[in-house]
């Protein structure tokens, strides 16, 4: 697949110096992050800009754990988010199921309708989502950021997974159907131990695209306790605007379920980008 | 076992109409081959017996009752898919005895029958492996003991060889054989392989853009084909078609001779003489004169691609050796009981 | 449907049992997503076009109802609107035009050989992961003259006079949110490109190389061409996505200062969330949502007009 480019020393030069700005552009922010985290409060003004401070410490993570209330957004935002992608993926998995095998009237309008979902701005549904969920007397509760989240990832998700199940030869099902099985038991016993893997990409994905959800957790969430991570940390700028070690070390402690989980989608990236489902 | 009646069986996709006016009574234990080139709904038929595939029009029986509404599992009837269809995750002995698994049988019950299905068929070394560790030849092994273990009234297969070499299509084409012998249930099996076809069935179906075209044991195929398509499918070489012209009783060629038939129906259009009943002969008083293109020695047979003055290309086949190069001179006589007559549509109108 | 019509005689409700399955039970399937998503993103839509129209302010409950298009006549007078419009576009082409070059760049390079190429990939690929509001916090940082070396860097090589906040120069400010932006897109469109490149059949560049192509022609004349069809429609979805995305300002300098990064979509949430005026707030919303239908519809005339497919 890849390019066979004859070797010459100037382009092999240009070449690593590509190689090395990427890896300097993306990782950079990274590193600093962690240093800043890892930079003991009485050096950060002084030893603020160097690129590794004369000692490091981990008594910032001690402290954001103990100390404040990271413990109760951690836990809010994967509560949310684990729920968020559960939900999320049970349900695109039925829908993109729908569109992998069945040839039906209307498929085209909700292919088309499911699109449409993705282009047009979230945030012009923010006003309206508010009041609805202030007439239901769900402010402040997780399961309603939940409820908009899932819906909002449905679109992207189900496409995905119709890929995934596209990839399935529909001989496989129709051989189940003829040993016994129901279309639902084939579904069950069949495709979805094969759908695995997908089925962890979705999740994966919506799992990430939840836990960095922040303007309608802000709209919809005022109360200290049911804040999640990002809305939390965002609070912790302003109160502790001086205290950049913590914050820092927050941020590392943000980052850390999102590259777990990117380390698991990373394989897959091509292949669901590729497959009509376009989106960040 | 199963007796089978496709009553005036059609089907459509939207507007698009790929099968009509399908009419077959299968006989128990009967063996029935669907032949057809690419395209032409073999599939699409068995798949709709099976149950895959629902029924735009007409009536399907199995046993005498009326089964277009059933569902597959409803139906007691085992596939042999072209893509084996063995499912990845699960080793050879729970693909045999999946089906059993889901009708709930017991584990000692199902062990003991995927056993014996798989020792006749030489795969019992093999029960723990995955599919993806099998070669082809031992995936349709494990394709056919899936169908086998279930013990059910019919079997379908469609075009379950195509993905093999020439060798072992040969052998599975005889275990196929061996198979419907022993257990004499109904089979109906799809190919578009003309030998297939002709070793296996007791009964061929020639189909042709989604409408059957003559139904009839191999022989009658052979000898009497409806019409100018199944004449020209079945058997191999392909039978020569050549345009002519009724003259009285008679049938006159482009090049002038004349052969005289028997019970000659309307007029004639073309006429269909298979290369093995064309017969070398002397020049001087043979039908056709011309000379040889190419030959072909096979050993057993030689084959010669004659053109012929006045008329065209012709092959002809001659059992054992000929002694007849490229360029030569020759003469050719016909078999005139053997010669098919064809009209205008391409039926055949001689008895 | 026509397989309703043709019944055989006899037909019962048994003869369409297996048809109805077919035609119904994708819907089956498909309920729980449609119901979600009408209750929860077209209902609300309609919803929200309606508030255009109305006076709906949470501040002041009092002097709500039907406005007529008072909330339009305002935007059209909104000088904040207009500089907002301004700053969209220089937001959404200024990150399109640099997530794509880079973009492109790392996915040709992604699609040679080289060792160690799979580890490269997954960090390259690792700011992709990084959640929005965490990008926006690091660089909100980076910018920072105490903890961020990026003023100083800037100062050292003569771009800036001093190490000082660019977010705080209402200039400059808006090349903060860009460059976190740019540093957060680069991997979507590297991941498209690269899985677009993976897709030209090697052997035409086989044979250009058999008939004496240079690397740069094989470039111009093979990989552009296939790219173009996908090119067209990824920037497309891409610039109407990014001119929607708020999280990156909204953080890192909340439309500040003096409005010099606010664009459309942040002056619709600070309008929701801090003035809980939701009638204009929703104004403004359907004036980006218009805008966004015309250039589509632009882009794709245009790409009908030139992409030959
Ligand atoms: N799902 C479908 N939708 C529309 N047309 C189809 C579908 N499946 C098969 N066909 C058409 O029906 C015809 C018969 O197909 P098939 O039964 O697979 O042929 P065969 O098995 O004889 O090669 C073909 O022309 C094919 O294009
Ligand atoms: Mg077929």
């Amino acid at each position: 697949m890849s390019v066979q480019v004859r070797r010459s020393p100037l382009r092999s030069f240009g070449k690593l110096c590509a190689i090395l700005f990427y890896l300097c552009f993306a990782l950079f922010p990274i590193y600093w992050l962690v240093k800043i985290s890892v930079t003991p409060d009485q050096l950060v003004y002084t030893e603020g800009t160097k690129l590794w401070p004369s000692t490091a410490t981990l008594g910032n993570f001690g402290k954001v754990i103990f100390q404040t209330d990271f413990l109760i957004f951690f836990r809010n935002s994967l509560f949310v988010s684990l729920s968020t992608a559960a939900v999320t993926t049970l349900i695109a998995a039925a829908g993109g199921y729908a569109f992998s095998r069945f040839e039906f009237s209307g498929k085209r309008i909700l292919v088309a309708l499911l699109l449409l979902t993705q282009m047009f701005p979230l945030l012009m549904i923010i006003a309206p989502i508010y009041r609805i969920v202030a007439a239901l007397g769900l402010l402040n509760s997780l399961p309603s950021l939940i409820l908009v989240y899932t819906a909002f990832n449905i679109p992207f998700a189900t496409f995905l997974m119709q890929s995934f199940f596209d990839g399935i030869p529909k001989d496989l099902e129709d051989a189940a159907m003829m040993d016994g099985c129901s279309r639902f038991q084939a579904l069950r016993k069949v495709i979805l131990p094969l759908t695995l893997p997908g089925l962890g990409a979705t999740l994966g994905f919506i799992f990430t695209a939840a836990w960095s959800e922040i303007l309608f957790a802000l709209m919809l969430i005022r109360s200290n306790d049911a804040m999640t991570f990002p809305v939390g940390l965002l609070t912790f700028v302003s109160k502790f605007s001086v205290d950049w070690g913590q914050m820092m070390a927050a941020g590392v402690l943000a980052l850390v379920p999102s590259c777990i989980f990117f380390i698991f989608i990373q394989k897959y990236l091509v292949q669901g980008l590729t497959s009509g489902a376009v989106k960040g | 076992m199963a007796r089978l009646e496709l009553r005036d069986i059609g089907k459509s996709y939207g507007t698009m109409e790929v099968l009509r006016d399908i009419n077959l009574s299968v006989a128990d234990g009967e063996f029935i081959v669907l032949v057809g080139p690419s395209g032409c709904g073999k599939s699409t038929l068995l798949r709709m017996i099976a149950g895959l595939e629902p029924i735009t029009h007409g009536e399907l029986l199995i046993d005498g009752r009326r089964m277009n509404d059933a569902a597959p599992r409803d139906r007691d009837i085992a596939m042999v898919f072209q893509s084996y269809a063995l499912y990845p995750h699960m080793d050879v002995a729970r693909n045999m005895g999946f089906s059993m698994e889901i009708r709930g049988a017991r584990a000692e019950e199902r062990r003991s029958k995927v056993a014996a299905a798989a020792k006749t068929l030489g795969l019992d070394v093999l029960t723990e492996r995955l599919p993806k560790a099998l070669s082809g030849g031992q995936r349709q092994r494990v394709a056919m003991g899936r169908a086998i273990v279930r013990d059910p009234q019919a079997f379908l297969f469609d075009e379950p060889l195509s993905n093999l070499d020439a060798a072992l299509r040969v052998e599975m084409r005889l275990e196929i054989a061996r198979l419907h012998h022993r257990l004499g249930a109904t089979m109906v099996y799809v190919t578009h392989d003309q030998v297939e076809a002709l070793t296996l069935a007791d009964r061929i179906v020639v189909m042709n853009g989604g409408i059957v075209q003559q139904v009839g044991t191999p022989l009658e195929l052979y000898d009497t084909p409806a019409n100018r398509f199944v004449a020209q499918f079945i058997g191999s070489p392909t039978m020569n078609v050549l345009p002519a012209s009724r003259e009285g009783g008679d049938v006159r060629l482009s090049n002038g001779a004349l052969i005289s038939l028997e019970g000659l129906e309307g007029p004639v259009a073309e006429l269909g003489i298979r290369p093995e009943h064309l017969d070398l002969a002397d020049p001087d008083n043979a039908t056709f004169t011309g000379s040889a293109d190419v030959v072909e020695h096979l050993g057993s047979d030689t084959n010669i691609y004659a053109q012929i003055d006045g008329i065209g290309p012709l092959m002809v086949r001659q059992h054992g050796h000929v002694a007849l190069r490229a360029g030569d001179r020759l003469g050719i006589v016909v078999q005139p009981e053997r010669v098919h007559a064809f009209d205008a549509t391409g039926a055949r109108i001689n008895s | 449907m026509t397989t309703f019509t043709n019944k055989a005689p006899g037909g019962t409700r048994a003869r369409t049992s297996l048809y109805w399955r077919y035609l119904v039970e994708p819907y089956l399937y498909l309920t729980p997503a449609i119901l979600l998503i009408a209750l929860v993103m077209l209902f609300p839509l309609i919803v929200g076009i309606s508030y255009s129209f109305q006076t709906v302010n949470l501040l002041h409950l009092d002097k709500g109802g039907w406005a007529g298009l008072s909330n339009y006549a305002d935007l059209w007078a909104d000088r904040k609107f207009w500089l907002a419009l301004e700053n969209t576009l220089v937001w959404t082409f200024g990150s399109v035009f640099f997530q794509f070059t880079l973009g492109l760049g790392l996915a040709l390079l992604l699609n040679t050989r080289f060792p160690g190429r799979r580890v490269f990939q997954a960090l390259v690929f690792l700011p992709w992961a990084v959640p929005t509001f965490l990008t926006a916090l690091i660089w909100a940082w980076l910018f920072n003259p105490v903890i961020g070396p990026l003023p100083h860097w800037l100062a050292a090589v003569g771009a800036l006079s001093e190490p000082y906040n660019i977010l705080g120069d209402p200039e400059l400010a808006i090349w903060g949110p860009i460059t976190a932006n740019i540093w957060y897109g680069v991997p979507f469109f590297a991941i498209t490109l690269l899985a677009a490149l993976q897709s030209i059949p090697s052997e035409l560049y086989e044979a250009a190389e058999i008939d004496g192509a240079t690397a740069w022609q094989s470039f111009t004349k093979i990989t552009l061409p296939f790219l173009a069809p996908m090119i067209a429609i990824t920037v497309m979805l891409r610039t109407i996505w990014i001119a929607n995305f708020a999280d990156l300002i909204f953080i890192m300098t909340a439309g500040g200062p003096a409005n010099s990064t606010q664009i459309l979509s942040t002056y619709v949430f600070t309008t929701a969330f801090k003035k809980l005026d939701f009638g204009y707030a929703s104004t403004i919303a359907v004036a980006l949502l218009g805008l966004l239908f015309i250039y589509a519809a632009l882009v794709l005339a245009l790409r009908r007009k030139f992409v030959k497919v």
